[in-house]
């Protein structure tokens, strides 16, 4: 699935946030080009 | 979804190429599938950069099982597995295999 793929990780404020997205991804190898947090309110 | 960061991706798109490019999201609720929605097909609304523009990117939750058991169990459960508990994740994980089930009857 991630096999020389580069993430994007958009997160939401609600729900789980961006860096933390990149966070865990990176943990486990990924290379993560873009990381944002949405906000709805 | 955000009309800078329609922008952004359609930018990161045209730089490393729809096929390099893997999208893993942390949104709730109908968030989801507008978000997988514009990913894939489009921006369903016609308001940002990406209406129109099918970018079929790959688009995974955190939460789903195919995703989760890839991470490290460690920091996944530091991080993220309490919020198995505030999202629900058998609708998010319908709603992405919905959309999947759609873009394969389309190709």
């Amino acid at each position: 699935m991630f096999d020389g793929k580069k993430v994007i990780a958009l997160g939401e404020r609600d729900g789980i946030p961006g860096p933390v997205l990149a966070e865990c991804l990176q943990a486990a190898g990924t290379e993560v080009v873009y990381q944002t947090t949405a906000c709805f309110v | 979804m955000d009309l800078d960061n329609q922008a952004t991706i359609k930018q990161l798109v045209d730089a490393h190429g729809a096929e390099n490019l893997v999208v893993v999201l942390g949104m709730s609720g109908e968030g989801v599938r507008i978000a997988a929605e514009t990913l894939t097909t489009g921006d369903p609304s016609w308001a940002g950069p990406l209406a129109g523009v099918s970018l079929g990117l790959p688009v995974y939750h955190i939460l789903e099982e195919r995703v989760r058991t890839r991470l490290p169990a460690e920091i996944y459960a530091e991080k993220v597995q309490l919020m198995e508990m505030v999202l629900d994740v058998a609708q998010i994980e319908d709603a992405l295999a919905g959309l999947r089930k759609t873009q394969a009857k389309r190709s």
